[in-house]
């Protein structure tokens, strides 16, 4: 069985929808700018990758506001834009065949927050009946099934940064068990006062003001990173029945996947990384030499930087593989950063361009990558490595092929 | 409250479709018709308690059907409260 | 032929028994873990029952760093996870860390921890943006759930594929099915599968006040889970978890390892409905419990005993009713069909785990756990929901389902293991 993506939707902080996404990738546009639904003077951080022109009511139904958070209105105009891109009419499939598998780390965070200080400030009857499921990190599969009729298996895979590699791998699980079609990738969005406060209490947030300086993963200068919202939601088909129904394209071929857990802290064993993309490789069928270009995790933290720089060095040699990092230019986005990666690498194999790292200047020589800085790259590209590590010890890796 | 506070109420808790003018007719069309569910129906109750300080019980917001009979069970809720107050 | 997986160790901590030797004493007594809210004042509250865990994380061996760094629902987890690695036997030092998984479900993960953080933050709700001076260095570790995974793993050193399972209140079978995916397509050999809730808490009790989904037996806590009686008016919340070892059933047998059960099949489907309203008819349900079937290939009649999901919610047990019906024909009239909610609570994303827990046992003991505080059967749920009392009933195959907000429907079947060739 092969799996293949045949849709893709993106709500990026450059640009909703996958083409503005990719041209504004091209043409180097940060979406990294000043907080600004509320006021954050008062704290060290205060950059994020924001999707400041998002209208919901410009996308979705007045009945659907009500009971949303915004991550969960990221989501559906993510995979309705997925589904319209790959030209699927929902109506013309049964209804078990049409999955759902998303990824979502903090759930609908800033409505929580209003709805708990309603709660403290009003007392329990003031808290909104849609609280009770606005809050998960269900609601975002829960939503889209119902918006599209989807009743075959739903699922919501967390692994924190990582997870959103992990959905879509899942999704090709539930491929293989015979359902033709599934919705999946991952978006993220709580940057709400409280929200941003506990991203800042992982230490790992940039305080640098510099939009452009703030987040510079494999520089000498990286400082931490800038988080961000949105992600991606993707089509993925089996590749009969997308050539059944005459999708309108294929952008690629799911082709292998692994995810790994590095060891407790202070065991002394090496991290998973380097293991996770041999897993995915071997998975794929594939050769390191026969990967075109690797999407990096790109953590911004020296430390975290340098084990994924060995990993690379390790599995590839030195200076083996093309690595980018094209999300320098909105930020982490948890959940929704892998999503947005694969995203990126299928317009990227389509294409015959790699998008160059855009702020990153220089890389310390001893870590041995081939980063792609300065111009876009064009070269023939048939296959793609897809990374993403999430903290506390995750780790994901996901290869596409053309 | 009046019709235009219902109209307003429904619309924050639970939106109104553009083609819906909530008067005449539409005053006595079912909840379900008006694509009001039942969690609509309780964020408004909540919602009428906390504009007006009105309570309608549970059973009463379970069961009523549509605007006109919502309208009068608020109007009936604040009857009964003012006479428990005196 | 896909790899079989088998449950080899089983960790309970559930309201009235902590550790799977209480739970099990709890269950088949037939005696209610229900009473009144004591985690916090809930005078102000419609519902104001819970079954809740009486816990000392310190009388669990957990260090003054482990409770300061882990929200109760973790606690619970790592809790679980050592009980259920010891009553496996597994050598840990003789396992590759890269076999080695974990899956854990859960629907609010650190709930408790976030609300009282905030509460510091926003000065008791006064402070929209709240002021991160007051910040704790783990606050991030309580938004994220799969801090409950983390922990896992570190606890048992594994280094395979980690993750979160996060579907509601379906979480805790989704998660063991998930941990079943990864050991049938051989991802790994050994996965720790369960799930944990700790969510008896302000914001969690204030949700399901809202849209009236709690009972309001406020005068009678201990009689206040009623699944399937004509009285119900809601469901208790609840807090617990359970953690198994599943396993590669090579594996087992190779290293000699005592088989509660085998995972013989896993579906679950989406309602596509309403993100609390269930229809009627049960479909969605029914499509799970017959694919999960199909899986383990049983046919319906071998199904010895039904695991409800049985919330006590008026909805909700007539819908599951339906699709047992539905699912199983006519022998869902001769099944024996229970609701250990009516003793634990639901514990939103941990109760399915715990269930899981229950039909091993079940399958273990030869009893099936009563329905408790059932004396009257609403008309439209006419199954043999065993009330009030355990029976000693011979399971070969027994079924569990969830059904969750989003409109998840999951189901598991496990059998009794009868050797390599069965």
């Amino acid at each position: 069985m092969k799996a293949v993506f045949t849709g893709l939707g993106v709500m990026a902080p450059i640009g909703i929808g996958a083409e503005a996404y990719w041209s504004a990738t091209l043409e180097r546009v940060s979406g990294i700018t000043e907080l600004e639904r509320f006021d954050a003077s008062g704290y060290p951080a205060r950059l994020a990758g924001q999707l400041r022109d998002f209208k919901a009511e410009q996308y979705l139904s007045n009945r659907l506001l009500p009971q949303t958070d915004r991550v969960t209105r990221l989501a559906l105009v993510a995979a309705e834009q997925a589904l319209g891109d790959a030209d699927v009419d929902p109506e013309s499939f049964d209804d078990f065949d049409m999955s759902v598998i998303g990824s979502n780390a903090t759930g609908g965070f800033e409505f929580t927050h209003r709805e708990i200080q309603k709660l403290w400030t009003h007392g329990p009857e003031r808290v909104s009946v849609y609280e009770s499921f606005a809050w998960f990190n269900a609601a975002n599969t829960g939503q889209i099934s119902i918006r599209h009729g989807m009743r075959g298996p739903g699922s919501v895979l967390v692994a924190e940064q990582a997870g959103g590699l992990d959905a879509v791998a899942h999704a090709r699980r539930v491929l293989r068990e015979g359902v033709p079609l599934a919705v999946t990738g991952g978006v993220e969005s709580s940057y709400d006062p409280w929200g941003w406060v506990s991203h800042l209490a992982t230490g790992r947030i940039s305080t640098v003001p510099d939009p452009r300086r703030a987040y510079l993963p494999f520089d000498e200068a990286a400082a931490g990173y800038v988080p961000g919202e949105g992600g991606a939601y993707l089509i993925l088909e089996e590749e009969q029945a997308a050539r059944r129904r005459g999708a309108a394209q294929v952008y690629g071929e799911l082709a292998g996947h692994a995810s790994t857990f590095d060891p407790r802290p202070g065991s002394g064993r090496p991290p998973g990384l380097a293991r996770a993309i041999r897993l995915a490789l071997a998975d794929a069928g594939l050769q390191p030499g026969e990967i075109d270009v690797v999407f990096a995790d790109a953590a911004g933290l020296p430390e975290l930087d340098r084990a994924e720089a060995d990993a690379l060095a390790e599995v590839f040699g030195p200076h083996g593989v093309p690595v980018s990092a094209p999300k320098t230019l909105v930020g982490r986005l948890y959940a929704g950063g892998g999503p947005l990666d694969l995203v990126c690498a299928l317009l990227s194999l389509r294409d015959g361009v790699i998008p160059a790292t855009a702020h990153v200047r220089d890389v310390p020589a001893d870590y041995r990558i081939d980063l792609v800085r300065g111009e876009h790259r064009s070269a023939r590209l048939r296959t793609a490595l897809v990374l993403a590590r999430g903290n506390g010890g995750y780790n994901s890796a996901l290869v596409v092929r053309r | 409250m009046t019709i235009d506070d219902l109209r307003r109420i429904l619309t924050e808790c639970a939106g109104m479709d553009e083609s819906v003018h909530l008067d005449g007719e539409t005053l006595d069309a079912s909840f379900t018709d008006l694509g009001y569910d039942s969690l609509a129906l309780m964020e408004t109750a909540s919602r009428i308690k906390e504009e007006f300080g009105i309570r309608i019980s549970d059973e009463e917001i379970a069961t009523v059907q549509t605007p006109r009979l919502l309208l009068a069970a608020v109007a009936e809720a604040a009857r009964s409260q003012v006479a428990q107050a005196a | 032929m896909a790899r079989r997986s088998v449950i080899t160790g089983i960790g309970v901590v559930a309201p009235g028994g902590d550790g799977v030797k209480e739970f099990w004493d709890l269950l088949t007594s037939g005696r209610t873990a229900t009473r009144r809210i004591t985690a916090f004042d809930a005078d102000a509250f419609r519902s104001q029952v819970a079954a809740e865990v009486d816990f000392d994380p310190a009388a669990h061996g957990l260090s003054h760093r482990e409770i300061r760094r882990m929200d109760r629902v973790t606690q619970f987890a790592v809790t679980c996870t050592r009980e259920a690695l010891a009553d496996s036997g597994l050598d840990l030092s003789a396992v590759d860390p890269g076999r080695l998984g974990v899956s854990v479900g859960s629907a609010v993960g650190a709930a408790t921890s976030l609300e009282r953080e905030y509460l510091v933050l926003s000065d008791t709700g006064r402070d929209w943006v709240v002021d991160h001076r007051y910040a704790s260095p783990h606050l991030f570790n309580h938004l994220t759930p799969t801090t409950i995974a983390t922990e896992v793993a570190w606890e048992a050193g594994a280094e395979g594929p980690v993750g979160l399972v996060s579907t509601g209140c379906t979480s805790g079978i989704d998660s063991v099915g998930h941990a079943h995916k990864l050991i049938s397509e051989g991802s790994a050999d050994i996965v720790l599968t369960g799930a944990s809730e700790a969510a008896v808490s302000p914001l969690a009790a204030a949700c399901f006040d809202a849209i009236k989904a709690t009972t309001p037996r406020n005068d009678d806590p201990e009689h206040a889970a009623r699944p399937f009686d004509r009285t119900r008016n809601g469901f208790v919340l609840a807090e617990g978890a359970a953690m198994l070892v599943v396993e590669d059933y090579e594996h087992a047998r190779r290293r000699g390892a005592r088989i509660y059960a085998e995972i013989g099949g896993y579906a679950t489907r989406c309602n596509a409905y309403h993100m609390t309203g269930l229809k009627v008819d049960g479909r969605e349900m029914a499509a799970a419990i017959t694919a999960a079937m199909d899986e383990a290939r049983l046919p319906a009649d071998a199904i010895d005993y039904v695991n409800a999901h049985g919330s006590g919610t008026k909805q909700n047990d007539r819908h599951e009713t339906g699709a047992f019906k539905r699912a199983l024909g006519d022998h869902a009239y001769r099944t024996p069909v229970s609701s250990i909610k009516s003793m634990i609570g639901h514990s939103l994303g941990a109760i399915g785990s715990i269930e899981i827990a229950a039909c091993a046992l079940a399958i273990e003991h030869g009893v099936v756990p009563p329905t408790a505080n059932l004396h009257e059967k609403d008309p439209e749920c006419d199954l043999d929901y065993v009330p009030l009392v355990a029976r000693d009933h011979r399971v070969d195959a027994a079924l569990t389902v969830g059904s969750g907000f989003g409109g998840f429907q999951s189901a598991m079947v496990l059998r009794k293991w009868r050797g390599g060739d069965a």
